[in-house]
């Protein structure tokens, strides 16, 4: 069994009346896919954007490897080593590759040119840019000094992946990466989920995409009505079955708690 | 899966990879090149006017459009890194025209209070590009909106503050235009390389720090900038503040131009810099374009403005010209943005 890597306990938030998030908890293990669903409205949107700095909440605690943790915006959440893909992607569309995957980062010269100048290590990020492609066999991209606009949807998906994958040293997020893809490009970033996990760091998947999720995650986390419902295996469980639980057709079955990855 | 990749490989294989080569990257990056739309349109201007003309290229001509571009090309660099966050600035040449009365009344009969007069010119000119930054920033406030109140306060300021023309000495105020450097019978001044050097300068910074990437960034795509962990509040604060420096140093090359100051001084400089940043190829949407681009079009706009001179055009045609220039530049540059989408 796996140890937790990033946990969460009794987290609501609310929005004004609202109640987004009605203390639901979450875990996610070392090395796994892990795919969270739910209903429009269930609350897993609020859950995630906890869980990457985007909005604190306003109870429950977060723990990353056992550690509890404070996030008040995005950057507290990279700088502790989680990195999001944002569905609109996050990027710099006038800006090529390599400094869309650096942006926020930049590497600077050694010597005084950096110190002095503040001068960029312009052949530094993009060969550490082409090598990350190249860890995480990416072949659809030409050159990584083009521009992001020139890119296909799928193109800008795989080189925000890649950028999560690079500085994620923790944990991955991904809110409906494949959302905006076709049949084919989907394909390649569910293929990249899959590299990147058998890097060791743990992806959080939020999809729609059951197939998807079917293929890919080794736990199902059901959202429902705010709080954590159940989770899942893929193996022991039909699709018509977890569509059953996420919208309450289905009662849940046994405790979240006793299904781990296998 | 590996029957995806086999797709992926399918994929590769069939658009074969041409952009790696050296040749393509370097013909690729040459047309990719934004100056390169107005580098063209000065040369070719610049051809046709010496063709139609008889003193357009005179060492004398060429001289005085250089020295010309310093106060209207200097302001531009700091319309240019505002516009390029996605914002513009209306109240440069308020500003500028405030600056130089400060210093003008400061340094007036006094020959040793020049270069501290100088000073609070650059001080005065930054806490009020700090200010517009701050409302921006802070507030959130539309620029546009903001700069344009801050012009109409400052042209009043300006002229409670003075009613007449105010003249400098000679000495550090005007020794831009006093000195420089002599090719044969063609005169640079200190101006003008003071200019080429602020381009350069700028030109560096936007391109290879990360304050400048950070810059793009946020006219772009604010959000994402802020997702990647950019300040983007500080970002833009820095290019306001930045700005006003540059609307000081511009304040400093006016004196160069003119040693005689007045509060109705320069009143089309907001439109004159927007001019000049748009034919440079710079974005209205932010997020695209040069500083180099921007000077580039501040010539451009005076080789216009000399050439039909010297051809004997009424200057009103100018103007129609310099107009129509401008709605070009920003419908190439909305065509080039829809094709990118």
């Amino acid at each position: 069994m796996n140890e937790i890597v990033l946990e969460a306990r009794n987290i609501v938030k609310r929005y004004g009346h609202v109640t987004a998030v009605a203390g639901a908890d979450f875990d996610l293990r070392a090395g796994e896919v892990l795919a969270v669903i739910g209903d429009n409205g269930a609350g897993k949107s609020s859950l995630i954007k906890v869980l990457s700095g985007d909005v604190v909440a306003d109870a429950g605690e977060v723990l990353l490897e056992g550690q509890p943790v404070h996030f008040r915006s995005p950057h507290d959440a990279q700088k502790a080593g989680i990195e999001t893909v944002y569905q609109d992607l996050a990027m710099a569309p006038a800006l090529d590759i390599a400094t869309n995957l650096f942006l926020g980062r930049e590497i600077r010269r050694k010597g005084p040119l950096g110190s002095f100048l503040r001068m960029l290590d312009v052949k530094e990020m993009r060969s550490q840019s082409r090598r990350q492609m190249d860890e995480l066999g990416i072949t659809t991209l030409q050159s990584i000094t083009q521009p992001v606009d020139s890119l296909s949807g799928g193109q800008r998906q795989t080189v925000a992946v890649a950028r999560a994958a690079a500085f994620g040293r923790k944990v991955v997020i991904m809110d409906e990466p494949t959302a905006a893809l076709g049949v084919r490009e989907s394909r390649g970033v569910l293929d990249l989920i899959k590299r990147i996990t058998g890097t060791g760091i743990p992806v959080v998947l939020i999809s729609h995409d059951i197939p998807a999720v079917f293929e890919v995650a080794d736990r199902i986390h059901i959202h429902r009505l705010g709080r954590r419902a159940a989770v899942v295996r893929p193996s022991d469980h039909t699709m018509n079955e977890v569509v059953g639980i996420m919208t309450g057709a289905l009662p849940p079955p046994d405790p979240s708690e006793k299904v781990v990855p296998a | 899966m590996t029957d995806s990749l086999e797709l992926a490989g399918e994929k590769a294989a069939a658009v074969p990879d041409t952009t790696g080569t050296r040749a393509a990257t370097i013909a690729d990056r040459f047309f990719r090149n934004p100056v390169l739309g107005p580098l063209s349109a000065l040369i070719l201007a610049v051809i046709g006017f010496s063709i139609f003309t008889q003193n357009f290229l005179s060492v004398d001509n060429t001289s005085l459009i250089l020295q010309q571009s310093v106060v209207v090309g200097t302001l531009a660099l700091g319309q240019t890194v505002i516009i390029l966050t996605g914002g513009i600035d209306l109240a440069n040449g308020a500003i500028m025209v405030l600056g130089t009365l400060v210093v003008a009344k400061m340094a007036s009969g006094n020959h040793g209070l020049q270069v501290p007069a100088l000073l609070i010119g650059f001080v005065v000119c930054a806490v009020l590009g700090l200010i517009s930054g701050l409302i921006v920033s802070r507030l959130g406030l539309p620029p546009f909106i903001v700069t344009l109140g801050l012009l109409t306060i400052l042209t009043s300021v300006s002229r409670l503050y003075t009613k007449q023309t105010v003249l400098v000495d000679d000495g550090p105020l005007t020794w831009l235009s006093k000195g420089g450097y002599l090719f044969g019978q063609f005169q640079i001044t200190f101006g003008v390389v003071l200019v080429l050097l602020s381009v350069a300068a700028l030109h560096f910074a936007l391109t290879r720090t990360a304050w400048g990437r950070h810059v793009y960034a946020v006219g772009n795509n604010d959000l994402a900038a802020k997702r990647t962990g950019i300040n983007v509040s500080r970002v833009l604060l820095s290019v306001y503040v930045l700005a006003g420096l540059l609307y000081a140093l511009a304040a400093w090359q006016a004196f160069g131009r003119s040693p005689a100051t007045s509060p109705n001084a320069y009143p089309t400089a907001n439109l004159d810099t927007i001019t000049a940043v748009v034919i440079g190829g710079t974005s209205l949407f932010g997020g695209r374009g040069t500083v180099l681009g921007s000077y580039l079009g501040a010539l451009i706009v005076l080789v216009l403005q000399s050439g039909l001179t010297q051809a004997g055009i009424d200057p009103l045609y100018q103007n129609i010209v310099t107009g129509v220039l401008v709605i070009a530049a920003v419908a190439l540059d909305s065509i080039t943005r829809k094709k990118a989408r």
